[in-house]
């Protein structure tokens, strides 16, 4: 068949020739049109390997976005053969399984109760967590063929693959009772691959009960026990938003914000607008370091007004404020505005982390990993490989970089600042101890009474190779340094004393 | 037990498709029947391995005799239509009847899972189709009055199309087909035949500007007529058509250029006229957005081959039957999900190695009537492959048309093997000619070499 084509479309350019001389007649034959077929058929062919091509990239990937949607009916009948296997965490620890009774009737048992409530989740009353996020590969199985007929023969189902998370069971107890009754929430990273070791929000719920106690947290969502905090709560940042601002401040004086200089006699005004330091302090005469390492408002104020609000911006969304997250568990976008007509009043309560911007903790976890980590963002991820019932890896997921939120230059002036917070400043609770922390502190204000405020910290350690990075944040218990402080302080003891021993 | 054989008849599957799709294209190496004739061989083998397997899987999987019955069936009607088909015609072409019979075992397969009532019917209807179709290479042969009807083709395939248009029932918002004692035909699809008759009829000895735009008009006016009925599919099938043929008839890439840009334009136009056209179009850029609404059957689409993955889910052992007209529009994902996309690929292979076929016939035809009807049934049969595939996938924008052979619907499969008969009927004369061809230039190379 080649050979043919060949000598065909040797003949094709003379049978042109004769045909251009017949065509002026119109009523005469054409005679070679062999040409024209061949670039048809070469044209369709093109088309379906083109489309071929998106069939296969469709299905490498996305069949466990099919299999995971809820619209899509074929999870029952995955569910139907399989039972749902189990989650652990790093080393093993039973966090979620299916156990069967004599019946062969399914119930999911949480061992460790409310511990684990947002960050595993639940999976009877649709799914939340990593039953979500892993559901696909919970309810197929990968037991071997010899498994799977004798089980068969027995008329069992198959059990589901075993989900091994990244989840550390001392730290998130630990933070689970550094929380204790407050609500907020706490996230611990690894910084160099982007592992959630992990994360707590309060208030929480036991999912052993869910189906019980589910109408109840629907009907009175006041406190928003289902909302994992960490992810989708949006709160005022505060002063740990002086980050945001001096990077910009940074980037605009590159050579210069080292001569910065500000008098604070408690408060800056412009105009009819105010702000005050927090408590009234009065910080006297400040640079730009001792600025940030005493979160003075009024010099941040006095700096704020100083940016370019179009580069500002610029900065906002390399820092993914208003964007999406490269994240895979459900998460609210944080939301700031800097507008070039945006009034002083609002530009002052911006550059000091109040007025309308909100964060999530998630987000400035993954912020203050990126200065950590030289600049680089490395995705966060709870998920860390998926074992058959063997212990055969099925699949394993790899630390993925996302890309660089600011340079490594930046970076390393941001920790500067963040370990002077430590040494100068209002995370004095982390000074002399045998690691150096760097970190920063925030008391933001969420009403209009004085005194109320969410305590704030966003950290890592050690300052020089930094490994671990903690955001925490305590509602409504006043400031930053004095209680969410020393909660860091024992998330890093608690890690350094479990990766030294 | 029967894990193990459902769970390697998964493989065997993928294997056995994998290997009739190789054939298809590694039977080109060789150039003479003759020699192809092993390769034939071993393709029947394969459909009849796979049939076996499949319907094994079936009775399996449902313990209902009826499969059973109805393999005994079909395995009968392949085997008669293979040997009938070669013994009639004895050169016919053997690489596009096998693929033909490896379609329609594959689509029976897949209508028996669906459904056993439909696939009875399906079943009836293939055995209608052939005995009609049978006769097509000899009224080709004895009639010799096929290029002096342009105009009555032109006439009547109008008629048809508008009848519909006025007495037809709507379905699904669409007016493309009205019901005769029970049995619902699609009279677009007959019309199609019709269509190529008069647009090789008025081309092949004229293409004058003049002739081309009186053409232009009354293929418009099909086109028009489809449109207002809500046919999409066909309207889109009949303009590509339309536009490939010219250009062919013609050779001259202009008219090709002027299809693109009135086409493009049309497509506009109806994108604002229509409701029904921005809904495919939205559906087909977010589906997600109305997965409850608009986007469902695509979104349920793209559920069936994601599941299905690479080796499929096994039959019985999927949910096709959650996409709506999945019998007919999305028979593709069905195939995928339960036969799996490796499978899906490999029956792509076999469509396209049709085509190539039918483009190779085409290109050795020297009545220029002919040769403008093969090559147009082959850019329709190529061109509804895509659009019904390519919007099963989310590729394109859903136009809802049958895969050939494959889809349930009696008026499809029909056309479809009258128009695989007409090729085989002009392939065969080309046979003929062909030796008596031989035989001419034997003489010349004699008569030139005296002359020298």
């Amino acid at each position: 068949m080649s050979e043919k084509i060949t000598t065909d479309s040797v003949e094709t350019p003379k049978n042109n020739v004769q045909a251009a001389g017949t065509t002026v007649r119109g009523k005469k034959k054409r005679l070679g049109n062999k040409r024209e077929i061949m670039i048809t058929l070469c044209f369709f062919v093109a088309v379906f390997i083109g489309m071929t091509g998106y069939l296969v990239y469709f299905v490498a990937t996305s069949e466990q976005d099919m299999i995971n949607n809820s619209y899509n009916s074929r999870q029952q009948i995955l569910l139907s053969r399989n039972y749902r296997g189990s989650i652990l965490s790093r080393d093993g620890e039973i966090l979620a399984q299916t156990v069967l009774d004599e019946n062969q009737n399914e119930k999911r048992e949480y061992p460790f109760e409310n511990l684990f409530a947002h960050i595993v989740g639940y999976s009877t009353q649709g799914r939340m967590g990593v039953e979500a996020l892993a559901n696909y590969y919970l309810i197929n199985s990968n037991t071997s063929i010899s498994n799977k007929a004798a089980n068969d023969m027995a008329g069992v189902k198959n059990p589901g693959d075993n989900v091994y998370t990244t989840l550390d069971v001392q730290i998130q107890q630990l933070a689970d009772e550094q929380l204790d009754i407050y609500r907020g929430a706490i996230v611990v990273t690894e910084v160099k691959t982007g592992k959630i070791l992990a994360m707590v929000s309060h208030p929480d719920f036991d999912p052993n009960e869910i189906e019980e106690i589910w109408d109840d947290l629907v009907e009175n969502d006041s406190s928003s026990v289902l909302v994992n905090r960490a992810t989708q709560g949006l709160y005022p940042p505060g002063s740990t938003f002086k980050i945001v601002t001096a990077l910009e401040y940074i980037r605009e004086n590159a050579d210069t914000y080292l001569n910065y200089s500000f008098q604070c006699n408690g408060y800056y005004a412009e105009g009819d607008s105010r702000i005050n330091c927090y408590h009234g302090s009065k910080h006297g005469l400040v640079d730009f370091e001792l600025s940030f390492a005493k979160s003075c408002n009024a010099s941040f104020a006095n700096i704020g007004m100083g940016l370019d609000r179009n580069t500002f911006a610029e900065t906002l969304e390399d820092l993914l404020f208003g964007e999406e997250l490269p994240l895979t568990l459900n998460y609210v976008k944080s939301s700031v505005h800097v507008e070039e007509n945006m009034s002083t009043d609002e530009m002052m309560q911006t550059s000091i982390g109040q007025g309308k911007t909100q964060i999530t903790p998630i987000h400035l976890n993954m912020i203050t990993c990126a200065i950590a980590n030289g600049g680089t963002l490395m995705k966060p991820y709870v998920i860390d490989r998926v074992e058959n019932e063997e212990g055969d890896v099925v699949k394993s997921f790899k630390s993925d970089s996302y890309g660089n939120l600011m340079s490594e230059e930046e970076a390393a002036i941001l920790t500067q600042l963040m370990t002077s917070v430590v040494e100068n400043g209002t995370a004095s609770k982390l000074k002399g101890l045998n690691y150096t922390a760097a970190g920063k502190t925030g008391s933001a204000e969420y009403n209009n009474v004085k005194g109320d405020s969410h305590a704030w910290f966003t950290g890592f350690a050690p300052a020089e190779d930094p490994e671990v990075c903690v955001t925490i944040i305590v509602e409504g218990a006043g400031s930053g340094g004095d209680y969410a402080v020393p909660i860091a302080r024992r998330l890093f003891d608690a890690y350094f004393a479990e990766t030294d021993g | 037990m029967q894990e193990y054989i459902v769970e390697l008849s998964k493989y065997f599957i993928t294997i056995g498709m994998a290997l009739y799709a190789f054939a298809c294209f590694y039977a080109f190496r060789y150039r003479k029947e003759e020699e192809r004739k092993g390769i034939y061989i071993a393709q029947n083998i394969i459909m009849f391995f796979l049939q076996a397997v499949s319907f094994l899987d079936l009775y399996i999987a449902s313990r209902d005799i009826q499969y059973v019955f109805l393999y005994a069936f079909i395995q009968i009607f392949l085997f008669a239509a293979i040997m009938m088909v070669t013994m009639i015609y004895e050169t016919c072409n053997r690489l596009l009847l096998n693929n033909m019979c490896m379609l329609l075992s594959i689509g029976l397969c897949m209508i028996s899972r669906l459904s056993l009532n439909k696939a009875i019917r399906q079943y009836v209807i293939v055995i209608l189709s052939l005995t009609v179709s049978l006769l097509v290479p000899f009224l080709l042969s004895k009639i010799r009055f096929w290029k002096k009807l342009t105009w009555v083709y032109a006439a009547v395939g109008i008629l048809m199309l508008s009848a519909v248009l006025i007495l037809g029932e709507v379905t699904h918002g669409s007016k493309i087909s009205f019901t005769l004692g029970g049995v619902t035909f699609q009279p677009s699809e007959f019309v199609k035949i019709l269509f190529l008759f008069f647009l090789a009829a008025a081309l092949w000895e004229d293409v004058s500007l003049k002739r081309v735009l009186v053409t232009a008009i009354l293929a418009g006016l099909y086109v028009i007529v489809l449109v207002i009925s809500k046919d999409l599919g066909s309207a889109l099938i009949f303009f590509i058509g339309f536009v490939f043929v010219v250009f062919v008839a013609s050779g001259r890439y202009l008219y090709l250029l002027i299809g693109a840009v009135l086409g493009s334009a049309a497509a506009c136009v109806a994108y604002f006229l229509f409701d029904h056209v921005r809904i495919r179009v939205l559906a087909w850029q977010d589906p997600w957005s109305y997965i409850d609404d608009q986007g469902y059957q695509i979104t349920q689409s793209l559920f069936a081959v994601g599941s299905g993955s690479w080796f499929g889910m096994g039959l019985l052992k999927g949910n096709p039957k959650a996409i709506p007209y999945v019998d007919a529009d999305f028979i593709f994902s069905a195939i995928c999900e339960e036969f799996g996309v490796i499978f899906g690929i490999c029956l792509i292979l076999v469509c396209i190695s049709c085509f190539v076929v039918i483009m190779d016939i085409a290109l050795k035809i020297h009545d220029r009537f002919y040769q403008l009807i093969v090559y147009g049934i082959g850019i329709m049969y190529i061109f509804q492959i895509f659009l019904t595939i390519g919007g099963g996938i989310k590729f394109i924008p859903l136009t809802g048309v049958t895969l050939p052979f494959i889809s349930y619907g009696g008026s499809s499969v029909m056309t479809s093997m009258i128009m695989f008969f007409i090729i085989q009927g002009i392939y065969i004369r080309l046979q003929q000619e062909g030796e008596k061809r031989v035989v001419r230039k034997n003489n010349n190379r004699f008569s030139r070499n005296t002359e020298e």
